[in-house]
């Protein structure tokens, strides 16, 4: 039950796009087309994963007994910056096709906001392992959702008569503010 | 003369938020109200301007495979500094700005101004170019603030001056969004004009 209740906040009610505002970067930059949205949105969903338990253990096994918790802004950029050089390579010799669909996403993501907040969060709320894992796992679907029905509304939109000061990122961030919009009738779900 | 035109560009013509898109998570979460977008601002623009005196110091010392990293680890210190010194001597505006202070860290504007200019140039154009764009961003945070908090809530840095409720979705996340996108447009528009 409780795992339920963090993927339905995660994902509808707390989406972290819409309603935390993590990730716009990527949310503006790469949601033009719905492929290149669903190949973001599979990186994410791996280098947040893996990022969220590795600073879990770091967390709970270094910086809180040794009473450095001050260090861990430096630590956890360090890890998730290494963690997806780590990820890249590992992939390029397992797996090359799936590099192939993720490979150019992937070094973009250090500096994707979503992963760094999320690890934060997880920390934060006090979450233990398998909790935060579930938790990581139902922010980057939610980050997916969000990142591809933008993809989708902004396709259409650029077959509409936009005004010409609003073309290009104004007329998103409207379109993104309307989508939130929607969003906000999940609230008071969970 | 030269120096003049490094420390103004920041403002509208290079705009972080206005022109570059760069830094927009913190300029969405944050502007509830012009104080949080001023303190956010000012935060950016200390940490922005000693990573930039700092990488410029160094940048000829660092090799340049790691000088990515190198610059991540200068970014991340002044992060914790900031991060430590708010907690102490401002609790509320630390507890409003929250997880925002620490994602300082990945903030595009600071570390691509240490990419792109600090890595460069020498210590003084990096100090002008690191405070100029600093309080660029700081002035795009404060104006979103308080548009959003004289629609929102009819006040001002606190000061309430119209009566009544306010329209509650600007204080809301869609709001953040509509109010920027519509700034960006008001921007575009008279710094066209200006040209």
């Amino acid at each position: 039950m409780e795992y339920i209740i963090i993927i339905i906040s995660a994902i509808f009610v707390n989406n972290i796009v819409l309603s935390k505002f993590l990730g716009i970067c990527p949310f503006i930059g790469v949601s033009a087309k719905i492929e290149t949205a669903i190949g973001m949105s599979g990186a994410v969903l791996f280098v947040m994963t893996i990022a969220t338990l590795v600073t879990y253990l770091i967390q709970n096994y270094i910086l809180i007994p040794f009473g450095i918790v001050y260090m861990q802004t430096i630590t956890f950029i360090l890890v998730i910056a290494s963690l997806v050089q780590l990820v890249e390579i590992i992939l390029k010799k397992v797996s090359p096709t799936l590099y192939q669909a993720l490979g150019i996403f992937l070094p973009l993501i250090t500096t994707n906001c979503a992963v760094l907040g999320v690890a934060i969060m997880a920390g934060q709320q006090d979450l233990n392992l398998m909790e935060s894992i579930v938790f990581a796992i139902a922010n980057s679907i939610g980050f997916g959702l969000a990142l591809i029905l933008f993809a989708g509304l902004r396709e259409h939109l650029e077959l509409a008569d936009v005004p010409t000061p609003m073309r290009g990122v104004p007329i998103a961030f409207v379109v993104a503010g309307l989508l939130a919009m929607a969003f906000m009738g999940f609230a008071g779900i969970v | 003369m030269n120096q003049l035109k490094n420390f103004t560009k920041g403002f509208i013509k290079e705009n972080p938020v206005f022109a570059l898109f760069l830094g927009l998570c913190p300029t969405l979460g944050v502007t509830t109200t012009a104080i949080n977008g001023m303190g956010m601002g000012l935060a950016t623009t200390f940490v922005l301007l000693m990573s930039n005196v700092v990488v410029s110091l160094i940048k000829n010392f660092i090799p340049d495979k790691v000088r990515i990293p190198s610059f991540i680890v200068i970014i991340a210190s002044f992060v914790t500094i900031v991060e430590l010194i708010m907690q102490a001597y401002l609790p509320a505006l630390f507890e409003a700005l929250g997880l925002f202070i620490p994602l300082i860290v990945v903030n595009c504007i600071v570390l691509g101004r240490a990419e792109a200019f600090a890595s460069k140039n020498t210590l003084l154009s990096s100090a002008i170019d690191g405070l100029g764009m600093g309080l660029g961003f700081t002035f795009a945070l404060t104006l979103l603030g308080s548009v959003r908090e004289i629609l929102g809530s009819g006040s001002i840095f606190g000061l309430k001056f119209i009566g009544g409720e306010g329209i509650l979705i600007f204080i809301l996340s869609p709001g953040a969004f509509i109010a920027l996108g519509y700034l960006i447009v008001i921007v575009n528009k008279l710094s066209k004009k200006g040209a």
